[in-house]
């Protein structure tokens, strides 16, 4: 319970044994009465067994989908379970739980609430192609929502019973698609979007799964999966 | 001029057809980026089939448009070899769901018959 809320917290998780633990742990503290879903997204190492180890339910995927993938299962769950809310978090650590409330609080007015860095808190910076695929994400996003985004690629969102019902039944397992495309179609069917701002933290452990050299192709691909996200219906 | 009218509007109808497939959520997001950049490079070249003169020269080929036809082979045959490694991709997939699958009935199977002797020791 937050707030008198049923929450979950849904955590995907790729090969984050060595963070997992304090993930779960910290949110387990911060947070009494929630309850945790880590989706173990086809990890080669022991992520399932330490996530349920440090009190998390865990579902094990046979095979990586990618985070849309083990986000549907999340959602799906939420609602077979009747969660009022269910919140997405990083396995990396990099989100702190503290924000959770403050979200949860969000919700009452809105229906998506999204937990975003450069929006005054914390000092997570970004550079060169990358930082370019933000602020063009950012620019039009904000458009499409009528309401300012700055951190559209943000793992980090609280969804109300309605966006979960939506959620369980068409989320993207595309890459951009789950956060970029999901935006789009949630603004598109007259739910409301917010954001707060967040500090956001170092990940804990394990390697960051964007280098320096993809940043070009991320913004093409950013580019290419913003377009078809407005053309689309 | 009829030819160019005939393959140009082709071209068109091809992209017509794919971006609507696209905007209907029938084609995944790779695919249809993979033929939307075929049609960019093939639109051209049907309104122009002289584009690639220069270049056949270049490579010893007689005319631009036997250099289209034989690139256009190459193309669709590497797309077939993608596909058939998606498909392979696919059936491992599904496999490791019908072992998974197996495993839990086994599991529910096994439960099932301890509950039962359970239940009839007790009574
Ligand atoms: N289910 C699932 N989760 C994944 C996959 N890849 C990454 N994740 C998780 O998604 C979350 C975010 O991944 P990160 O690699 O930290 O991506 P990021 O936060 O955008 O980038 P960084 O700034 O580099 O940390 C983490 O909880 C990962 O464990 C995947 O293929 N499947
Ligand atoms: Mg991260």
């Amino acid at each position: 319970m937050v707030n008198g809320k049923r929450t979950l917290i849904i955590i995907p998780a790729l090969n984050e044994s060595g963070s997992i633990a304090d993930v779960v742990g910290e949110v387990r503290g911060e947070l009494p009465g929630v309850d945790v879903l880590v989706v173990d997204d086809g990890s080669t190492d022991r992520t399932a067994d330490v996530a349920a180890a440090a009190g998390a339910r865990v579902a094990k995927l046979p095979y990586n989908l990618g985070v849309g993938g083990a986000m549907r299962l999340g959602y799906r769950y939420a609602r077979d379970n009747n969660y009022d809310v269910a919140i997405q978090i990083d396995a990396d650590g990099q989100h702190d739980p503290r924000y959770v409330p403050k979200l949860v609080d969000l919700l009452d007015d809105n229906d998506l609430v999204i937990g975003a860095r450069f929006a005054g808190e914390g000092d997570y910076n970004v550079r060169g192609p990358r930082r370019w695929a933000m602020v063009m994400l950012s620019a039009v996003l904000s458009r499409v929502a009528r309401t300012k985004l700055t951190d559209t690629t943000s793992g980090f969102r609280a969804a109300n019973r309605r966006v979960i019902e939506m959620f369980a039944g068409w989320y993207p397992a595309e890459y951009l698609g789950d956060t970029v495309e999901t935006l789009v179609h949630t603004a598109r069917r007259g739910f409301r979007i917010r954001q707060v701002p967040v500090a956001m933290r170092k990940r804990m452990a394990g390697t960051p799964s964007h280098s320096p050299a993809k940043a070009m192709i991320y913004l093409g691909r950013a580019f290419a999966v913003l377009t078809l996200a407005l053309i689309r219906r | 001029m009829k030819l160019t009218l005939v393959t140009g509007l082709t071209g068109l109808l091809l992209l017509g057809t794919i971006v609507e497939l696209l905007r209907r959520r029938q084609l995944r997001e790779k695919y249809g980026m993979l033929w939307l950049a075929v049609l960019i490079i093939v639109i051209p070249l049907s309104l122009f089939p002289r584009l690639l003169d220069n270049v056949a020269e270049l490579l010893g080929v007689a005319s631009g448009v036997s250099l289209v036809l034989f690139l256009g082979i190459v193309f669709l045959l590497l797309v077939c070899v993608h596909l058939s490694w998606e498909v392979s991709a696919l059936e491992e997939e599904t496999r490791t769901l019908a072992e998974d699958f197996a495993l839990l009935r086994a599991q529910i199977d096994a439960d099932r018959a301890a509950r039962d002797e359970l239940v009839s020791t007790d009574g």
